[in-house]
């Protein structure tokens, strides 16, 4: 007769350490964290738009809080996060969006290049319809 | 031939006997060539038979031996003590329950691949008197890829999502999921997308990457699940905006 075999698996809590188990899962909290200033910053420009709609004196307000160290600190931040956002998802399109011609994948580089393009292309239609240049 | 000395630090867990887990410390005389396996395979042999681990092909192919090798999800056969320094720890593959020491209970993942129905379900069934299902060379490379899954579980080790949210169907089984969608022979991807495209499925994935990152046969899991998140939102649109396209 077999001997009885008793079972008792144990579960280990998965606890908050795991993010600085390896530097990737950092990296994928900083990416993470990212949206916070990205919203913070467009809501930053639905205020804005309020107070454009509000009139010349409401705008020339806005206008000078901008200007503030605070308001500077935080439009740094903004960048750097939505440029880490930008740069690791562009890095990311070969794998989401695959292209194979006849029997080889065209190159990852390839398609996040024509994503960074893509990108070069809009920023500098905006700017043309704003009227930077 | 070179020898050394190494320190591993072994999680054992005896659920006869033991409340928790616990650290046990073997010094080993290992060889250049070692891997971890091998200094495990030495410890059951001449230290301590009572040590427990999952192993079998010693040449990464099986995908028994995956543990966590100072806190990275690794196949023990692959990881030459080398490679590090200092105490090596060794611990059961993260977010799944130990069995005991170095063994887990997989049967989570065994239900999940199973749900996903890993094999061709041609759209019609054909004689065999019909010959083989042809492929081109293009048409296999299109999954190549995903058929080299091993079944190590690595990646859900790697998975904090997986960790954090248990029904999430994972990423090897999306993966084989997406190789046999992928085949140009296969007609069953409605059947899978059940599983897959659901909220467990796909969408628990918030592409950390890490599946893609540990795994040994270089498959890219994180790819394959977001390859099925576009196409399950593209299917999503043409059933709302345009049904008459679906019969």
């Amino acid at each position: 007769m077999a001997e009885k075999v008793s079972r008792k698996p144990f579960v280990r809590e998965m606890t908050s350490e795991w993010i600085f188990r390896h530097p990737r899962y950092l990296r994928y909290m900083v990416r993470e964290f990212s949206c916070l200033f990205i919203g913070a910053y467009t809501l930053l420009m639905v205020w804005g738009l309020k107070q454009l709609a509000d009139g010349p004196q409401a705008w020339t307000g806005f206008l000078e809080a901008l200007r503030s160290p605070a308001s500077i600190v935080f439009h740094v931040l903004a960048l750097g996060f939505a440029l880490y956002h930008s740069v690791t998802w562009f890095n990311l399109t070969p794998k989401a969006l695959p292209v194979q011609l006849g029997e080889e994948f065209v190159a990852g580089g390839v398609i996040a290049g024509a994503h960074y393009a893509a990108w070069a292309l809009v920023s500098l239609a905006i700017l043309l319809a704003a009227g930077a240049f | 031939m070179s020898e050394r000395r190494v320190e591993l630090e072994v999680l054992r867990y005896n659920p006869e006997t033991d409340r928790e887990p616990r650290f046990q410390r073997y010094s080993v005389a290992c060889r250049e060539e070692w891997v971890v396996l091998d200094a495990l395979n030495h410890v059951k042999e001449s230290v301590d038979p009572t040590l427990s681990y999952r192993w079998s092909c010693h040449m990464a192919v099986c995908g028994s031996c995956g543990m966590m090798i100072n806190g990275e999800p690794k196949l023990a056969c692959k990881a030459f003590l080398r490679d590090y320094a200092g105490v090596i720890r060794v611990e059961p593959l993260a977010h799944f329950p130990i069995e005991r020491d170095l063994v887990t209970v997989i049967d989570d993942f065994m239900l999940k691949l199973k749900r996903v129905k890993p094999y061709l379900l041609p759209a019609q069934a054909k004689p065999i008197a019909e010959g083989a299902y042809r492929q081109t060379p293009a048409e296999l490379k299109k999954f190549k890829q995903y058929t080299l899954c091993i079944n190590c579980m690595l990646c859900y080790a790697a998975c904090p999502e997986y960790g954090l949210i248990p029904k999430y169907i994972g990423p090897a089984a999306i993966a084989l999921a997406h190789r046999y969608n992928q085949d140009s022979r296969d007609g069953g991807r409605d059947e899978r997308q059940e599983e897959i495209a659901a909220t467990e499925g796909v969408w628990e994935c918030s592409f950390v990457g890490a599946c893609s990152e540990v795994c040994p046969e270089h498959v890219d899991p994180a790819g394959a699940i977001q390859q099925v998140k576009i196409r399950s939102t593209v299917d999503w649109y043409a059933e709302h905006l345009m049904p008459w396209l679906k019969k």
